[in-house]
């Protein structure tokens, strides 16, 4: 015992190495692999509160640039406003609908927190459970999709950004409806890829891809446009390149996606499990 | 001791600070990303005890952690940098030990081994730090390459950073 003791005294570096390693490998793998609301993430409010505080300075000096994207933004559902189009039906009738019922509604945020140099990259917006945000919801920018809620706290949430190695997003081709799953693949924010389609499909440079009704966005969500196809070898899948439509450098605003169904739909899913 | 005590404490939060608001954004190309806050467990003093490196290394890479949703990953690192560090130090001890109460920093001991002790240090790190964060053997080599790039941009920070904010006054080997 005394020698074993002793032992342990001589080499306690190394004792003590294995212990705070052992103890950090723990935090780590419990979060990859149960996805739980972990303690120690940004959307606590310590780290919460200082990145919306130095997120208030540099919003200032981006105040230019996100002027510019709103009102274009403003041009555009303007646009779809029923009085940007000539009426040609001369009766007016009122409709009382009760055919379409609203399945997403969305809930605004700033981006407080935002990241595009790492291979795992995430954002923080100010909204959290006290605004009816949980895990899960999708998150829209103004040009496109954005990321997925990971953590929820009373008045934070973080979000997987695109830009992360496990996020997978169920997409498919504008014109031709071919699905396929958007991934990326961690050399530029601008550039995703777009796996699972199968090469007898043809895809040209400059088609939109947008959202499938599978996954947490509603469908035709703008995603972005193709830039490049390649025909990989002996592969039986097309490797396309797709250019996102969402700028993340320049994130500011956000949307997170309310759906309405998603409870009534899991339900119904999961007694397929069972 | 009291001084070196405070001195500390305020380098920990300082670094902390500056590396998750101001480092995060700061990227050369995707390829380089420095992560500067390791000075911190460098300039620890040299007789430090084993437990309390290791204390201050695992909060120093927890507080990193809790800014960038990644749990445990600094943490892990950051506890092989303190471990290598003890390895390290042992086997570049000068010929009469260490004299007393000196800093590793270039003031006290000069730019040549200042130079070899952070260069491995960091490299270590890195490459922990990228692997853990890809985790995954296929893009190892890729990772691997940006750990390196990486390294060698923190390491110029770290340099510039001694020169900047230590004064060249009694020097002991030059």
């Amino acid at each position: 015992m005394r020698n074993l003791w002793l032992f342990i005294i001589r080499n306690n570096a190394f004792f003590l190495f294995i212990f705070f390693e052992s103890a950090a490998l723990v935090l780590l793998v419990q979060n990859n692999r149960y996805q739980k609301a972990s303690v120690v993430n940004s959307a606590n409010q310590i780290a919460g509160t200082i990145y919306s505080k130095a997120d208030q300075i540099s919003r200032y000096l981006m105040l230019g640039k996100v002027n510019d994207s709103l009102a274009m933004e403003n041009a555009r559902l303007r646009g779809m406003m029923e009085n940007a189009f000539y009426d040609a039906d001369t009766t007016r009738v009122t409709v009382n609908d009760t055919t379409h019922l609203q399945q997403y509604t969305y809930i605004t945020a700033k981006v407080v927190n935002n990241t595009v140099t790492y291979r795992n990259n995430w954002m923080t917006l100010n909204r959290g459970s006290a605004d009816g945000v949980q895990r899960g919801m999708g998150v829209i920018g103004p040009h496109g999709i954005a990321g997925i809620i990971k953590d929820v706290s009373p008045h934070f949430s973080t979000a997987y950004s695109i830009l992360h190695k496990d996020v997978r997003v169920s997409v498919k081709l504008d014109s031709s409806d071919n699905i396929g799953s958007l991934v990326w693949p961690g050399e530029t924010p601008l550039i995703a890829s777009l796996e699972d389609v199968p090469t007898h499909v043809p895809v040209s440079k400059g088609e939109k891809v947008v959202t499938t009704g599978f996954s947490l966005f509603p469908e035709g969500t703008p995603v972005g446009t193709v830039v490049d196809v390649k025909r990989g070898g002996t592969k039986s899948f097309l490797e396309i390149d797709v250019e996102l439509g969402t700028r993340f450098q320049q994130l500011r605003y956000a949307y997170i996606v309310v759906n309405k169904f998603q409870q009534e739909q899991e339900q119904l899913e999961e007694k397929l499990e069972q | 001791m009291i001084r070196l005590f405070i001195l500390n404490i305020v380098r920990f939060f300082v670094l902390v600070l500056f590396q998750v608001l101001f480092l995060k954004n700061f990227s050369l190309y995707n390829l380089a990303i420095p992560w500067f806050y390791i000075l911190f467990i460098l300039l620890l003093p040299l007789q430090i005890s084993n437990f309390l490196l290791f204390v201050l290394s695992f909060l120093l890479g927890l507080s990193v952690d809790m800014f960038s949703n990644s749990p445990g990953m600094h943490a892990a690192a950051c506890t092989v940098l303190a471990f290598c560090r003890i390895l390290l130090l042992r086997t570049i001890t000068p010929r009469d030990g260490y004299e007393m109460a000196v800093e590793p920093g270039i003031k006290d001991m000069g730019l040549r081994w200042f130079l070899i002790y952070s260069s491995v240090l960091v490299l270590v790190h890195h490459l922990i730090l990228f692997n853990l964060e890809v985790f995954r053997l296929s893009e190892f080599l890729i990772s691997s390459v940006k750990a390196i790039s990486s390294a060698v941009f923190t390491i110029f920070l770290i340099i510039l950073s001694q020169y900047l904010f230590t004064g060249k006054r009694n020097r002991k080997n030059t």
